[in-house]
C-alpha cells in the first residue's frame, strides 16, 4: 500500500519519541500521558453519579 | 443407582452456582458505581481482541500487511489491547482499593492476579511477532532481561515461530481459563461490597474460616 494514500495522522509521528528519565527510570511522554488519562478518568469513576435505574416494578 | 461421575459433578455445579446465581439480573445497590463497569469493560475489550485475533489468523500476515482492510483489522487488534489494558488497569486499582479479597474472595483476587500476568505475556508476544523493526528492537532488548534471569533456556523471544504460537495458542488459552474461572469465582462469591465505616468482623471471620 502506498503509504502517501495513508489519511495524515493529527500529530507528527515522524520523528524518535520524547522520554523523560529519573535516575534508572526511563519514560515515554506518550506513556505518561496514557498513565494520566486512567487516573483522570479513575477520579471521574469514583466522583460522577451513575444514572438510576427503573428499578423493580 | 450410582448417578456417575457426571452427574455428581452436574449436582455439585448446579448446588454451587443455580442459574439465578449464574445469570443474576439484578445486583446490590452499591453496584451502582461506575468503579463497578470496568470488569466488563475489560471484557468487551478482551471480546474485540480475540475477535480482530481470529479474523487476522484467518487471514494471515500477507493480508494484515499489505491491504488496506488488512491495516484496519491490525489496527483495531492493537487499539483493543490497549483498551483492555487501560480498563484493566483501573479495574486493578478500584478492586485494590475496595480490599476486594474480603469475604472468602482470595481465590477472586488472585486470578485476577495471574490473568492480568498472562495478559502482559500475551501482549508482549504480540509485540515480538508484528514483523517490523519495532518487534526486532522488543525482542532482542527482552532476550538479553530473560537470559539475565535464566527464563531464556526454556524459549527463545528470538524464535519466531514458537512466540507466534504462543501468542496464537497459548497463552490466549490460559488466559481464557483464567478469565472464566475468574467469572465464576465473582458470580460464586458475589461483588465485593465497599469497605464499611467500621471494622466487619463477619469478613474477617469468613477469610478465616
Amino acid at each position: 500500500m502506498d503509504p502517501a494514500a495513508l489519511p495524515a495522522s493529527p500529530i507528527n509521528l515522524d520523528h524518535p519519541g520524547h522520554y523523560l528519565h529519573w535516575g534508572v527510570i526511563q519514560l515515554s511522554v506518550a506513556n505518561l500521558v496514557v498513565i494520566a488519562a486512567m487516573i483522570v478518568v479513575f477520579v471521574l469513576a469514583l466522583l460522577l453519579p451513575f444514572p438510576k435505574g427503573k428499578g423493580p416494578s | 443407582m450410582s448417578i456417575g461421575w457426571t452427574g455428581r459433578t452436574r449436582e455439585a455445579a448446579i448446588r454451587a452456582l443455580p442459574p439465578g446465581k449464574l445469570l443474576p439480573d439484578e445486583q446490590p445497590a452499591y453496584v451502582a458505581s461506575w468503579i463497578y463497569v470496568f470488569g466488563v469493560l475489560t471484557l468487551s475489550a478482551l471480546a474485540i481482541v480475540l475477535t480482530s485475533g481470529t479474523v487476522l489468523a484467518l487471514a494471515g500476515p500477507a493480508w494484515w500487511h499489505t491491504s488496506a482492510l488488512g491495516h484496519f483489522v491490525n489496527s483495531l487488534h492493537l487499539w483493543s489491547v490497549e483498551l483492555f489494558f487501560f480498563f484493566m488497569v483501573i479495574h486493578l486499582w478500584g478492586k485494590f482499593f475496595m480490599a476486594a479479597w474480603r469475604g472468602r474472595r482470595a481465590m477472586t483476587w488472585i486470578t485476577g492476579v495471574v490473568a492480568f500476568a498472562t495478559s502482559i505475556g500475551t501482549a508482549f508476544t504480540g509485540y515480538l511477532v508484528q514483523q517490523n523493526f519495532d518487534s526486532q528492537w522488543i525482542s532482542t532488548q527482552a532476550k538479553d532481561g530473560l537470559n539475565s534471569v535464566g527464563i531464556g533456556a526454556f524459549f527463545n523471544v528470538l524464535n519466531f515461530g514458537q512466540m507466534l504460537l504462543w501468542h496464537v495458542i497459548l497463552l490466549p488459552l490460559v488466559l481464557g481459563v483464567l478469565v472464566v474461572g475468574h467469572i465464576l469465582l465473582v458470580r460464586l462469591r458475589g461483588v465485593v461490597p465497599p469497605i464499611p465505616h467500621t471494622v466487619d468482623h463477619t469478613d474477617a471471620a469468613e477469610d478465616k474460616s
